[in-house]
């Protein structure tokens, strides 16, 4: 992994407390508040989850899309390591933490939303194999685990050598311990890379599967779902769509990160990973239309519902119209429209979930339908910004971007 | 990255064969799910029932359910349609299909609602820690200690039964009707809602005998009911059963597939997961690739 050495942490070439900062974290701590709530009042007294929709905003959006999002994660990681393109490897690091921020707060979301948080465990114990959930429960314990592992030599690089001296002044106790911790992070540099490829194919594996198994949850409810989305092969379009979103999300949050730290971009290497997601989103594009004009369901989409508008919205702009974008040279090397093409993907993917989990089920007894709350919305904008916070913070003071990214390719 | 080349074939080649002797049992990975043969279940002959509500007075005593808002006694609750709920595990619905008594007025029908029990439960497969399981006496138990809250049930359950505790902060249950599991675990035990029913419109009985008298019913009346039992083949079959003077679509029954509503899923987890034939392949083809790419690359320039 010795091209990662590039990397380096951004502590005294920027700001940590910027006014951006400043606002995520009055949000993240808004959202806090609404969790106190929840612990108070139970779910029902901060959300609109009723009996005949008893899946909401979290499921859709903080959950369902947080682990399509983080899908920058596995792909990059398989573009620069499994199918050896390493120059790629800038957007490796930042992918992974995005990847990893990603499920901490997909598992934390998840803790929120069941009604038995401090039962979360108990599906290690209790298994039931028929369960799709509990396959997608598994594989994303198991995938976050993984993560770390991969991220493990990032940490090691940076406090393997020196985090003794920081504390030399300090009494033998800490010493010892920042010795032996020391040891242990050399050793892991050492040691962690001859094993790593077992974590990083692991990694992919897992990848699909969850990506996937999200996709069959709903296939158990076929008559709550609306025909537009209910289609046999919705795993597979939930896989397809997580690879295709995985390069838009590393142009996403690059595009982000370097204008808020105000770094140079990396502009040569997201102009070419972009023109592999032609193809991705190709794929993807062509399984879901094709499916609909298959199935004969397509005539829905013109009749006039919010589903059939719903459904247009999401083929058309995060589909169809970024895919076309991406075909001219002119917006995968000019930053503004790149950013604006991967914007409509990432936002595609996202009403994609939302369409699946709330637009689609249709509870055939409706006690009331359903809009999320102020709660719900305040916890999931919260969740948002405490992610974009870690982000900032990890990357503040740990070798994740390579802010001589132009040099790092060249 | 560093990769002992041979020791990584040889993980992958074993890889390859464990995936190769998966395959097949891929094949043999079809559903094995069969409900159990005996069964109880409940017949309920809406042309009988009188719309009393002493079945819900009756399920909310023996489940001890709170006290409802208004009592069991006053009839103008029928006035609006309602679903089983955390604290009521079967309701009453009243429905003025255009039928007309002897008087020419136009004639109620009520229709008792709760859990089904289904043969094959969509909620038993769909709990993540398996919560909720077909029980050989045919009831579809909830078992509280595993629940985690998850609310997949819900989602699953195509007669949208399970109701759920929204305003409990730590310790919510999934509500519904339990088939008076511990009653009907007795010798002689019958549900609260049968025994106490005055009309005798709930039967409690061995499903398959409870399908013959819905039969025989139909042939020693001829003209009084649909020829249909509803539950007999509704997702695969369901422990309760109805028959009915006017056509269910009429009362809020719904319009179902017969194939059980966990074929497909399960069929796609088990089809992927025996022997994990599918993640192990798929690793043993992706480290096969990377084996391949790396060795390109190692040739073709300087490690940097
Ligand atoms: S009716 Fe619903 S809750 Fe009852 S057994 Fe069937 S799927 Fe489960
Ligand atoms: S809410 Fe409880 S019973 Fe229902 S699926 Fe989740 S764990 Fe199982
Ligand atoms: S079987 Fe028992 S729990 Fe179910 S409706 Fe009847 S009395 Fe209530």
């Amino acid at each position: 992994m010795s091209a990662h050495s590039h990397a380096a942490p951004l502590q005294g070439k920027a700001r940590f407390w910027s006014p951006g900062a400043l606002v995520m974290a009055a949000l993240a701590i808004t959202g806090l508040l609404f969790v106190v709530g929840r612990y108070i009042g139970g779910l029902g007294a901060v959300t609109h989850l009723s009996q005949s929709h008893p899946w909401g905003l979290w499921i859709g959006v903080d959950v369902a899309s947080g682990v399509a999002l983080a899908a920058g994660g596995f792909t990059t990681a398989a573009l620069a390591h499994i199918f050896g393109r390493h120059a790629y490897e800038p957007v490796v690091r930042p992918a992974l933490l995005t990847a990893l921020l990603g499920y901490v707060f997909v598992s934390l979301a998840l803790l929120v939303d069941i009604g038995r948080s401090w039962a979360i465990w108990k599906p290690m114990i209790f298994w039931n194999p028929n369960s799709v959930l509990f396959e997608v429960a598994m594989c994303v314990m198991i995938y976050t685990a993984v993560l770390h592992v991969e991220f493990l030599p990032v940490v090691a690089e940076r406090f393997a050598h020196g985090f003794k001296a920081s504390l030399a002044n300090r009494s033998w106790p800490v010493v010892a311990l920042a010795e032996a911790a020391e040891g242990l992070l050399a050793f892991l540099n050492r040691n962690l890379g001859k094993v790593m490829w077992v974590f990083i194919i692991a990694g992919v594996v897992l990848s699909c599967m969850h990506q996937s198994g999200l996709g069959s949850l709903l296939l158990v409810a076929p008559t709550k779902m609306h025909a537009l989305w209910y289609t046999p092969i919705l795993p597979l379009l939930f896989l397809t769509s997580a690879i295709a979103v995985g390069f838009p999300m590393v142009v996403f949050e690059n595009t982000l990160v370097s204008a808020s730290f105000d770094l140079a971009d990396e502009m040569g290497i997201l102009s070419r990973m972009v023109r592999i997601t032609i193809l991705l989103l190709g794929v993807y594009g062509a399984l879901k239309i094709g499916d609909v004009i298959a199935r004969g369901v397509w005539p829905l989409i013109f009749d006039g519902s919010v589903q059939g508008r719903s459904f247009a919205v999401e083929v058309l702009f995060g589909i169809v119209i970024p895919w076309a974008m991406l075909l001219f040279p002119k917006v995968r090397n000019h930053r503004t429209p790149l950013f604006i093409a991967a914007c409509m993907v990432v936002g595609g993917v996202v009403v994609n979930r939302m369409n699946v989990f709330l637009v689609a089920f249709q509870p055939p007894y409706p006690v009331q339908s359903y809009f999320p709350s102020v709660g719900e919305l305040a916890i999931t904008a919260g969740f948002i910004a405490a992610l974009m916070l870690a982000y900032r913070f990890t990357v503040y003071f740990l070798p994740v971007l390579s802010p001589a990214g132009k040099e790092a390719n060249s | 990255m560093e990769l002992n080349r041979r020791r990584f074939l040889g993980l992958t080649g074993a890889a390859l064969g464990a995936g190769a002797l998966g395959k097949p049992s891929r094949v043999s990975a079809a559903r094995a799910y069969q409900p159990p043969p005996d069964a109880y279940g409940c017949l309920v002959d809406l042309s009988v029932c009188v719309g009393c509500r002493k079945c819900e007075q009756a399920c909310n005593q023996v489940n001890h359910l709170p006290e409802p808002e208004r009592p069991f006694d006053d009839l103008t609750v029928l006035d609006d349609k309602r679903r089983p709920g955390p604290e009521a595990f079967t309701v009453i619905n009243r429905y003025y299909t255009g039928r007309r008594d002897e008087r020419n007025q136009m004639a109620p029908t009520f229709v008792k609602v709760q859990c089904m029990h289904c043969q094959d439960p969509a909620c038993a497969s769909a709990c993540i820690v398996g919560a909720l399981t077909k029980k050989p006496n045919g009831a579809v138990h909830y078992d509280v200690d595993k629940c985690i809250g998850c609310r997949y049930c819900m989602v699953a359950c195509p007669f949208q039964i399970p109701a759920y505790e929204y305003h409990d902060p730590l310790t919510p249950r999934v509500r519904k009707c339990t088939f008076c599991f511990e009653r009907i675990s007795k010798q002689g035990g019958k549900p609260g809602c049968a025994q106490v029913c005055p009309v005798e419109a709930i039967t409690f009985g061995k499903r398959s005998e409870l399908i013959k008298l819905a039969r025989q019913k139909m042939v020693d009346d001829p003209g009084r009911y649909q020829p249909y039992i509803y539950g007999e083949k509704e997702v695969g079959g369901t422990s309760w059963l109805y028959i009915s003077r006017e056509p269910f679509a009429k009362m809020g029954f719904l319009k179902l597939p017969n194939q059980p509503m966990p074929h497909l899923t399960e069929t796609i987890q088990h089809g992927i997961f025996s022997y994990m034939w599918a993640p192990l392949s798929l690793f043993a083809l992706l480290g096969g690739a990377m084996a391949v790419f790396n060795r390109k690359r190692d040739q073709g320039e300087d490690k940097s």
